[in-house]
């Protein structure tokens, strides 16, 4: 298959990767208007090279690490675009951008796989799981990116050091409202994602859970979220805490994504999902 | 023609001659009048701010001028000339062009970076705009002034960092709280360095104001300039719970505030982000507090530090802002030269204009009667004929290609064309 779309969008993301890396250091606002312009033209590619994959196969494909790799870059991309259109926390671009174009690089790097995939793989249920499951790490990765942020500006702050971090990194305030925001969104998509999984489980293998590592990983991320999102709501929870957990809950998450799907085995692996011949 | 600015400034004269000299400013209609019997002076601005008193003019007989204007500084009955011996600076062309743009930027200023200076050259300006005393060259001068001190401001960071404890205190609370709208402050104790703070942050658009004093009719006072409300020191631990900034300058000796106390409210508080500022010496707020989360304390000392780092970094952007106005000294410069060819384009064109005209006449009358579309046509050939013959040598003026003696192209264009005797009205070429 044809990955020009596909080099177009991981151009653009290091593209800009480098305007809000300028925008970070010579706090122009003009690099960081280019960064925005230059990631949402790598959307759009990006969003092009999905829609010739599905056509190609015919359905919205998440059976490799690599095409998951993909949807997840997309999400997040998505996430930030529409995060700094309505709450602008310009320096995150610095974190996102990056991380964006790191997940297309890993798509194209890993050695393609083929066959045809597994039916079990293909259906409404299965969609809906994808989509929910990548949204919601999209915005949870958001959060965890903003609790680095906010770690290091707290740190600036308590500490009495007024250096390079503390011009640059936006109010205390306005990265713990990220981390609340990005919290909302992103746990009932995890929580979706979760439920349209284990029941399409149920449907297909006949049991909801299967103590499989992902699923098990997971688990525990949901569960620190929903732990943060209750002290949040209940006990007033906020900054630095907040930001802890949001992180941890970011490494759990990628873990899960990355580390059971290359390290681990399980039936949920990627490994499994091509049908040897 | 000639550049001159005079005066004194914070660095070569004391306060108290500053003050006199600044004295002649008031009747600025006066001093203009002043000014303008002089010939010698085509044009004249003169400003006065907290740190200097100085007149810029343009004049072609520069020595004369300076004399002139250093008299009309000890004109005033209390300065005696000798005052102004030492503390007088005049500076010419280049060094005149710079100063003023380093004045209108605040590189001069006691404070670098200060905002204030701006609108003062601005308002003198009117003010001379106002008595006609300024004219082309230091209209164009005062503009290219306000347009560098704005690049100097956009472009480098000069007036961004705090260089007062007071400001310092808001650009932190900024840090923390992002927007400070509707934040409300607390103040404990007064004392001029807590009200700077308190206006700084009412500018800011804080909320609700309370005071809390030892001797409560001192902060009824208090909070009555400010618009607030005065509570006394026992409701402290009640307004712990609703306020976000609190700075406390009573110097009581000892801790006002311990961190158990601080703790405890916090939980109540929800963690909203807690603000303390400590300016007092001893101390009023048990250090402790700032190891708490979502509590940020600062005294004295961390807010002195800010301080000086702000101080810092406006010298590092000053740097910076050097450079900007010395290119944009050197273009002004160079718009000053061109300016210089001008009377003779002038007169270049002028005299070709007369010898058209001339010409036309006699053309004219020897053809006898014409249509009026044959006599535009006439008109329109001698006009572009002449038009294209002139083009090159203005353009040559224009250019000037020996910066270092721009005068000898000009006087040889002037001596090709003639155009000195004309201007006496000795003789005109037609016969």
């Amino acid at each position: 298959m044809n990955h020009l779309f596909l080099y177009l969008a991981l151009a653009a993301y290091f593209g800009a990767t480098g305007l809000w890396l300028a925008y970070f250091l010579a706090q122009r606002e003009t690099y960081h208007r280019a960064g925005a312009w230059v990631m949402a033209g790598g959307l759009a590619v990006h969003t092009l090279a999905l829609i010739q994959r599905a056509i190609f196969a015919g359905s919205l494909v998440a059976a490799t690490f690599g095409e998951a790799l993909l949807l997840l870059g997309w999400a997040l991309a998505a996430a930030f675009l529409l995060l700094i259109w309505r709450y602008p926390i310009k320096v995150l671009g610095v974190l996102v951008a990056p991380l964006a174009a790191l997940m297309v690089s890993g798509a194209l790097l890993l050695p393609p796989v083929s066959g045809p995939v597994s039916p079990l793989l293909q259906g409404f249920w299965l969609t809906a799981h994808i989509c929910l499951t990548l949204t919601g790490y999209a915005a949870l990765a958001l959060a965890g990116l903003g609790g680095v942020l906010y770690l290091i500006q707290e740190r600036q702050i308590k500490g009495k050091q007024f250096g390079f971090f503390y011009r640059r990194l936006p109010s205390l305030s306005q990265l713990d409202t990220l981390n609340y925001w990005c919290l909302t969104i992103g746990f009932p998509l995890l929580t979706g994602g979760i439920i349209t999984g284990s029941l399409y489980a149920q449907h297909a293998l006949g049991r909801f859970f299967s103590w499989d590592p992902k699923e098990i990983l997971t688990l525990i991320a949901w569960l620190i979220y929903a732990v943060l999102l209750h002290e949040r709501l209940a006990v007033g929870w906020r900054g630095r805490r907040a930001a802890l957990l949001a992180i941890c809950g970011f490494l759990v998450l990628v873990c899960t994504f990355v580390g059971a799907n290359l390290w681990l085995t399980g039936y949920h692996s990627f490994a499994g999902f091509i049908q040897k011949p | 023609m000639n550049l001159l600015l005079c005066g004194v400034n914070h660095q070569t004269a004391p306060v108290a001659l500053r003050e006199k000299l600044a004295c002649l400013i008031p009747d600025v209609g006066a001093a203009y009048d002043h000014l303008q019997t002089w010939p010698q002076i085509s044009e004249s601005l003169l400003y006065t701010t907290c740190n200097r008193v100085e007149l810029m003019c343009v004049t072609e007989a520069p020595e004369e001028a300076a004399a002139q204007i250093r008299e009309f500084f000890a004109r005033h009955p209390e300065v005696a000339p000798t005052d102004l011996d030492e503390s007088f600076y005049i500076h010419r062309d280049q060094a005149a062009v710079q100063h003023f743009f380093r004045v209108a930027s605040s590189l001069d200023s006691l404070v670098v970076g200060e905002p204030q200076i701006l609108g003062q050259v601005k308002q003198a300006y009117r003010d001379a705009v106002e008595h006609r005393a300024t004219g082309p060259i230091l209209n164009r001068l005062v503009h290219k002034a306000f347009s560098v001190a704005k690049r100097v401001r956009g472009e480098t960071g000069i007036g961004d960092h705090a260089v007062s404890v007071s400001y310092a205190a808001v650009t932190l609370a900024k840090k923390i709280f992002g927007d400070l709208a509707g934040k409300n402050v607390l103040l404990l104790g007064a004392g001029e360095m807590a009200e700077l703070a308190l206006e700084h942050l009412k500018g800011q658009g804080a909320g609700k104001i309370t005071v809390a004093n030892r001797t409560l009719e001192r902060g009824v006072r208090l909070a009555r300039r400010f618009g607030g409300e005065a509570v006394s020191l026992e409701e402290l631990p009640d307004q712990l719970l609703t306020v976000d900034i609190l700075i406390s300058s009573t110097g009581a000796g000892d801790f006002l505030i311990s961190r158990d106390q601080v703790k405890g409210v916090m939980r109540r508080r929800k963690q909203r982000p807690l603000f303390l500022i400590d300016i007092a010496v001893p101390r009023d707020l048990d250090p402790g507090i700032n190891d708490l989360d979502n509590v940020y304390l600062y005294n004295i000392d961390d807010l002195k530090e800010v301080v000086e780092q702000g101080w810092e970094r406006r010298r590092h952007e000053a740097t910076k802002a050097e450079r900007l106005v010395a290119a944009e000294t050197l273009k002004f410069l160079n718009w000053l030269e061109t300016l210089a060819v001008y009377p003779t384009i002038i007169d270049l064109r002028d005299k070709a204009e007369a010898i058209c005209q001339a010409e036309l006449k006699k053309t004219l009358n020897q053809l006898g009667p014409l249509t009026p579309a044959q006599r535009q046509a006439l008109e329109v050939l001698t006009a572009s004929i002449t038009r294209k013959l002139l083009h090159d040598p203005i353009i040559f003026l224009k250019r000037n290609r020996r910066p270092k003696n721009p005068h000898q192209e000009l006087n040889l264009v002037r001596r090709l064309f003639n155009l000195d005797r004309d201007r006496n009205g000795n003789a005109s070429e037609e016969n």
